[in-house]
């Protein structure tokens, strides 16, 4: 594998840029659907590269954004009940929900503890037999295998006071969603590195054959964005969509298949609800039956009450790639990352945190 | 004696006393101790300079450091950002119950070394002993009186639209050595803090360039934390070249793991200077001859466009803004 350095000298970069210029002949709408790629377009100022005919939008790839208001008082009501200790990526502590956040339900005295990963909470659930251990569990397929493991490795050990809220959720439904949604017109699509990582190309297929979008897998480096914008280019001109893998150093076309098999043997698809989307089908990774002592959705009574996002907040337009951040009314007056009101100005991956972090000098 | 800290050594009698006397008079050596007084008493002229720091960092010792040697170095380097000459330090301490003894005594003897090569003498000083679980282990307070040289001028809204920006170092040193330990993580040899006295350095500079508009150590928040608050406090734009940012492997390694920024990175023996750009070579060179400032580059410059702003140049000659750090979830680094 070649080092990570490669993928960020400049003068290749350079080299792609002035070869994306020579074969950019029109407009071409381009989407990185994944929050990584949009910190990292922002952090190199690819976007200033670029020919002018080329744009790029944002997507919805951030799964601490598209988690529904309703969800986080879900979560934020779990960390309520007495006794649970709630287990969470730090990202989460911070998003608003309707009357609180699971940072201030953590002031207030409730036991909510930040992880790095679902083996940490399988521990905290081996050190306190005597209290229900609760994984929040928000991710992509990325995150979701790890979840898996640990609701497998709790079954085989018999550590019965762990269990998983699982909000976790499948990329590709959301982009058929959005496709469907026809609200933008998107040409190509930058599809996720890490999500492929487990999945593969295979299931992006759709996406050319019967929406006529490019698709190009990519890696986060600004060699790798620049090259998948290239091939983007290349296939849009060309009028020939597909799918490539412009990421090869960790994607196949059939994906991770050992973590896909764990996927299938604990999670089944069930309709999910994204935020600024609404329900997609077969967006979610539901427990399955076999294995619903693990699942808090079934050994605890959550009703928050009705959820209701903040006011003036259009995360979901955002996530929708319908207005840039900036275009917010909130965005870096009442909505920042010390005091956000929406959820895609906490997360490191949310698109509103990354314009606000990394902003262009000139205010584009 | 015992071998750890108990609730008496800090109840103010006969072993509060021999704590004292062992552990902080004995080693600390110096006129103003050694007379047991309630207070010191100094003989200073001129302008004064006067800091206060506490540091609570976790682990208190670490590799290229440790609490003791913080404490001093980070109040040597605030007095020395203002451009004074540190001379006394005062030194408090909140001891945990339970601290070993022979623990405490490793502090106070890298204090005394830090103290010694910065030439500065602890001249007063104060011990608390707290119950178990009231204080992680040791918590240290350092004041600092220095003395400003006549004709230095050096402070954070004195900078000046055309400056130079001079970065003493490599970044991220302290912040990801003291993270590396707190997270357990195995690939961590490289890594060393950097914290060290850094009031020799500047007397060099001084010495080339009294003119310097601007010293401040880039503690936490990191550089980029620290060139927004100047650029607020001036009122001017700066402007810096991301290649030019000195990294050590190990650090930038790190950082790439953790999905962490350098720039935002906590440094503690480090410095950042603004001077007038005629004067940047031969203040270079200077600081390329002292050990604490080998690495030192020109990392940018002060500008009329984007004022209270920082423009970062990208190594793809785009540009960005280089924001203040906001509200990152940090472990306790000094």
């Amino acid at each position: 594998m070649q080092p990570v350095s490669d993928f960020r000298n400049s003068e290749l970069a350079l080299r792609l840029v002035e070869k994306i210029r020579r074969r950019s002949k029109g407009p071409a709408r381009l989407m990185e659907f994944c929050g990584s790629h949009t910190a990292a377009i922002l952090k190199y100022g690819i976007r200033q590269l670029l020919p002018p005919g080329v744009e790029m939008l944002s997507g919805p790839g951030c799964p601490v954004c598209v988690t529904d208001q309703a969800d986080i008082d879900r979560a934020i009501t779990l960390a309520k009940v007495p006794c649970v200790i709630l287990c969470t990526f730090g990202d989460m502590l911070k998003v608003p929900g309707t009357y609180s956040s699971l940072q201030q339900t953590r002031a207030e005295g409730c036991d909510v503890r930040m992880v790095y990963s679902t083996l940490d909470a399988l521990d905290i659930a081996r050190k306190n037999p005597a209290k229900p251990v609760v994984f929040l569990g928000v991710g992509f397929e990325t995150t979701a295998p790890t979840i898996a493991a640990s609701i497998a490795q709790a079954k085989s050990q018999q550590i019965s006071n762990y269990s998983v809220f699982s909000l976790a959720k499948l990329c590709p439904p959301v982009m058929k969603a959005l496709l469907d949604g026809g609200e933008i017109k998107i040409d190509g699509i930058i599809c996720p590195g890490h999500v492929s990582t487990i999945i593969g190309s295979k299931p992006y297929e759709f996406i050319p054959r019967e929406y006529g979008v490019a698709c190009v897998v990519a890696g986060f480096e600004p060699v790798d964005i620049l090259m998948a914008t290239d091939h983007l280019l290349a296939q849009i001109e060309s009028g020939r969509p597909r799918v490539e893998i412009a990421y090869g150093r960790t994607v196949s076309p059939e994906g991770n298949m050992r973590a896909q098999e764990l996927l299938a043997e604990v999670f089944e698809p069930q309709p999910a609800r994204w935020r600024g989307m609404g329900d997609v089908a077969a967006s979610g990774y539901k427990i399955k039956e076999k294995y619903r002592e693990f699942d808090a959705e079934c050994l605890f009574e959550i009703h928050p009450g009705q959820a209701k996002e903040p006011a003036g907040c259009c995360c979901g337009d955002v996530l929708r790639g319908v207005i840039r951040p900036t275009a917010c009314p909130l965005f870096g007056r009442a909505c920042t990352p010390e005091r956000p009101v929406g959820p895609c100005m906490v997360s490191g991956e949310g698109t509103c945190a990354s314009y606000y972090i990394f902003g262009e000098a000139d205010g584009r | 004696m015992e071998d750890r800290v108990l609730m008496a050594h800090g109840s103010g009698g006969k072993l509060s006393h021999e704590l004292v006397t062992r552990c902080f008079v004995g080693k600390l050596n110096n006129e103003w101790l050694a007379r047991m007084d309630d207070s010191a008493v100094l003989d200073t002229e001129g302008h004064l300079a006067f800091t206060t720091d506490s540091y609570v960092v976790t682990p208190i010792f670490f590799p290229g450091g440790d609490i003791g040697k913080l404490a001093v170095c980070g109040t040597v380097n605030d007095l020395s950002m203002s451009g004074a000459v540190p001379l006394y330090l005062s030194l408090a301490f909140i001891i945990e119950e339970g601290l070993e003894i022979s623990e405490l005594e490793r502090v106070v003897d890298s204090i005394q070394r830090t103290a010694q090569e910065a030439g500065v003498s602890i001249v007063t000083g104060d011990t608390k002993v707290v119950q178990h679980g009231k204080a992680d282990r040791l918590f240290v307070n350092t004041a600092g009186i220095g003395r400003i040289p006549q004709g230095v001028n050096a402070s954070g809204s004195n900078v000046k639209q055309g400056d130079a920006i001079i970065l003493s170092g490599t970044v991220g040193d302290h912040g990801m050595t003291i993270m590396a330990q707190r997270e357990g993580l195995r690939f961590s040899g490289d890594l060393s803090s950097d914290c060290a006295p850094l009031n020799g350095l500047v007397s060099e500079m001084l010495k080339v360039c009294p003119d310097i508009h601007c010293m401040r150590d880039p503690t936490r928040g990191g550089v980029a934390t620290t060139l927004n608050e100047i650029a607020v406090q001036s009122k001017v734009g700066i402007t810096i070249e991301d290649a030019a940012v000195p990294v050590r492997p190990p650090v930038s390694a790190m950082c790439e793991l953790l999905g962490l920024d350098p720039l935002y990175i906590a440094n503690e023996g480090k410095l950042l200077t603004f001077i007038p750009a005629n004067a940047a070579d031969e203040l270079l060179d200077t600081m390329r001859r002292h050990k604490y400032g080998k690495d030192a580059v020109i990392i940018g410059q002060v500008t009329a466009e984007h004022a209270a702003r920082v423009t970062l140049r990208t190594r793809l000659g785009t540009s960005r803004i280089l924001a203040m750090l906001s509200g990152d979830i940090l472990p306790r680094i000094c």
